[in-house]
């Protein structure tokens, strides 16, 4: 059985066209292997018969541990490589477009740089060894630390814009680890003034990018005990 | 010094701009996407070194003779004592940047059984040791790129490593993938590029290994050295669009092997190797899987993961039984798991010396691009120490005597652009997609997991025949640079097959089926390929003696 693959399509900040594609990829197959599918086709025509470039889009593992892939898949962002056909087709048809609180590059590609810049400007790193404390926290850094910096938590915050200062669900995720492997001291100081600019002033709590995260990370949690760190200053004492 | 460019932004990439930082030195990070998208994220198992925090009487020595061993006597033994020397140092230093590896109730590191290894030598972060050292890594990159000591370019490829009348390497032509605009970058390059996943398809690996920066020192002179050396891993199994990993440590941790005959489960394994049973090294485990399917009829192994205690499961594998739900809806505590070899990681690339220089002053390689360390078949828990030492060795190595040469700028990209223009005046039309796909069956069609003269030769004759289309013909649909590219990697699989038909033995990864036994008489050697123009030749050298270093002048 074909399926319509419906992708919207573009470079930079030109207007952006929808081209549908056929596909007879078994509906067990991920959305990845169907835009690779259709990228590995000598032409590439879409469903009126016209030729069209080949799409461009980002992918890497293909298995959920890179985070390269991420679209909006018929309205949700998602993982294209962790996305099945059967669990998002409706009436046979999928849609496809980029996340949209990125600048596109082209077609489903787009620059995710701000999101590692903003780690930079929060200052997120130890300038000491790093504390591991038990087994608990060291759960706690395991999970934080395995963050894909996939971006989908941005893309459905309501608090995040593409040219706001908010850095959203992931650097609270990352200060988590810093604030909570690190020592007291200046450099802490610095990550606290940061961490109040870039996120607590205007985190509102919808948690929307706890249900998005692919990895299912405790972001609620991890962000607690961010702010208990970084606000009211808890465990300082303790370490 | 200029800065160093290091070509490859993974855990090899990272560790080398780290160690170069924390002395001072600038470095430029190229990579063709954020070190979050690199391979270095998918290993999974573990990390070795001789800790000896269960109290077995693990040395050192013991994790280097395991290594030689399993890599047949192939690898460098000054490397590999230097490698299993430094190991400890390694893990401990990345524990302390915060890596969340597993602990006993005392607190020490957690150490698991790993293949070809009698003792528990293997420190592991759950089942996602590779992310977690990523993620500590990068950063503590972040802290040296707001010191201006570490640049990022994340969105670019390298296309041509650039050498002077000298032969030495002057810097590298990379491009942007954005804009697909080329510069020139100046000053000594470290390849840590990972390995040629991209000659097979999809692999256990990343879609961004392509091979291409191998390729490009390749063509610019670097010697590659045991290319045919490539690993099967026993337990990979299909998912949408790749066949994935499932890490040796579902094996360390209990997993067993069987496959069904007469109806009726047949642990070949244990069966056969009663010591280490389902833990022999990699090869090994391969070939008996390959045998075991053949003698009984059956398409696949299966992984029995049923007999492991569910708090295992819970402290040590949890991402492992996440994947097998997710993407296989299997619950691996409940049903087996089936699993064929699959390509996983190659031991040869760039021919470097224990200090990680090639064969090309101001050329160094360091990871799973260049052949160090693993001789014919690389140990589990031996990647991520390779590529963690391996890059922090060719950093000290840079900072003790890089090479300083000048050239102009503009008149390597002016040279590197009328080189390309002859490809815009041909007529002929060719496709480079189709190329690519051919070069990927051909590869696999005759660099099996077992192979012979027949198919080799067969596969050296196609390749030869892409190589022609790509001299002589124009793809109006690529960039004239990308073509050219194509044309370096379809070299450098000449190169493999090449070496896989000279090495008439058999021996770790490599499998004759003309030439069933080893030789060591002929082939306790070193393969080296290197490339001249439209020449390849290969050789096989002598391996470095314990205690007489080799060093590449």
């Amino acid at each position: 059985m074909a399926y319509r693959v419906k992708i919207l399509r573009g470079s930079g900040t030109e207007k952006s066209t929808w081209q549908t594609f056929l596909t007879e990829q078994s509906e067990e197959s991920s959305v990845a292997s169907v835009l690779e599918e259709l990228n590995s086709r000598a032409e590439l025509r879409d469903m009126g018969g016209a030729l069209a470039a080949p799409i461009t889009w980002e992918c890497a593992c293909l298995e959920k541990k890179c985070g390269a892939c991420a679209m909006v898949i018929c309205g949700k962002p998602r993982l294209a490589c962790a996305c099945r056909l059967k669990d998002v087709l409706r009436h046979g048809e999928i849609t496809l477009e980029p996340l949209r609180k990125f600048p596109r590059l082209r077609d489903l590609q787009v620059d995710r740089q701000k999101m590692f810049d903003q780690l930079g400007e929060m200052e997120l790193w130890l300038e000491n060894k790093a504390d591991l404390g038990d087994e608990k926290r060291r759960n706690l850094h395991y999970q934080a630390a395995s963050c894909l910096m996939c971006g989908l938590c941005l893309e459905v915050c309501p608090n995040c814009t593409p040219k706001g200062a908010f850095a959203g669900a992931l650097s609270a995720v990352a200060a988590f680890r810093a604030f909570d492997q690190s020592a007291p001291g200046e450099h802490r100081e610095e990550m606290r003034r940061a961490y109040t600019e870039h996120f607590f002033k205007d985190c509102a709590k919808s948690l929307s990018c706890q249900d998005v995260c692919p990895m299912k990370l405790p972001v609620e949690q991890l962000l607690v005990k961010t702010n208990a760190a970084a606000i009211w200053r808890r465990g300082e004492k303790k370490r | 010094m200029k800065p160093v460019i290091i070509i490859g932004a993974g855990i090899s990439g990272l560790t080398a701009a780290i160690t170069l930082a924390q002395r001072g030195q600038r470095s430029i990070l190229v990579s063709s996407m954020p070190s979050e998208r690199a391979q270095s994220v998918m290993a999974e198992g573990g990390i070795n070194a001789a800790l000896d925090t269960k109290g077995e009487g693990d040395s050192a020595q013991e994790h280097f003779a395991d290594t030689l061993h399993a890599g047949c006597d192939l690898a460098d033994p000054n490397a590999v004592r230097a490698l299993t020397e430094g190991a400890g140092e390694i893990v401990l230093w990345l524990a302390s940047l915060g890596v969340a590896f597993n602990r006993t109730e005392k607190g020490t590191l957690d150490l698991r059984c790993f293949g070809g290894q009698k003792k528990k030598r293997t420190a592991f972060a759950q089942s996602s040791t590779g992310k977690q050292i990523a993620s500590a890594l990068i950063q503590e990159t972040r802290k040296w790129e707001a010191k201006g000591h570490i640049v990022r370019m994340n969105h670019h490829s390298v296309q041509k490593i650039a050498i002077n009348e000298q032969k030495e390497c002057t810097g590298c032509i990379i491009k942007d993938y954005y804009t697909n605009c080329c510069q020139f970058l100046q000053g000594n390059v470290l390849l840590a590029s990972g390995g040629l996943n991209g000659f097979f398809g999809k692999t256990t690996g990343t879609t961004q290994n392509t091979g291409a920066a191998t390729a490009v020192a390749f063509a610019a002179g670097a010697a590659c050295a045991n290319l045919e050396m490539i690993q099967y891993h026993p337990t990979t199994t299909p998912i949408s669009g790749k066949r994935a990993l499932i890490s040796e440590a579902a094996r360390g941790e209990g997993g067993r092997l069987f496959v069904r005959r007469h109806g009726e489960k047949w642990y070949f394994m244990e069966e056969k190797y009663p010591e280490l049973k389902n833990l022999m090294p990699r090869d090994v485990v391969s070939r008996e899987s390959v045998m075991a399917c053949e003698a009984t009829g059956e398409k696949n192994v299966w992984l029995d993961m049923t007999g492991i205690d569910g708090r295992v499961f819970e402290k040590k594998l949890s991402d492992l039984r996440t994947f097998c739900l997710e993407f296989l809806n299997i619950d691996p505590q409940k049903a087996y798991v089936p699993v064929y070899p699959g390509i996983h990681y190659f031991m040869g690339g760039l021919y470097v010396d224990a200090a990680h220089r090639t064969t090309v002053p101001g050329l160094y390689a360091a990871g799973e691009c260049a052949c160090q360390y693993h001789g014919a078949n690389r140990l589990g828990g031996n990647s991520l120490l390779g590529a963690a030492f391996g890059g922090k060795r060719a950093a000290e190595t840079i900072l003790k005597g890089a090479l300083e040469v000048e050239c102009a700028d503009e008149l390597v990209l002016k040279e590197y652009e009328g080189a390309l223009r002859e490809i815009e005046k041909r007529t002929q039309a060719v496709s480079c997609k189709a190329i690519e796909q051919k070069l990927v069956a051909c590869m696999k069609e005759c660099m099996g997991i077992r192979r012979c003269e027949e198919t080799l030769a067969e596969g050296a004759a196609t390749l030869r025949g892409l190589q022609r289309m790509l001299e002589t013909g124009k793809d109006a649909s690529v960039l004239p640079v990308d073509q050219q590219l194509l044309l370096e990697r379809v070299h450098l699989a000449q190169a493999m097959v090449e070496s896989a038909r000279e090495r008439k033995e058999s021996r770790g990864a490599q499998w004759r089926s003309d030439y069933p036994a080893r030789d060591d008489e002929h082939f306790r050697k070193t393969t080296v390929a290197r490339r001249n123009g439209e020449e390849t030749t290969i050789a096989f050298e002598e391996i470095p003696k314990e205690g007489q270093p080799w060093h590449i002048a």
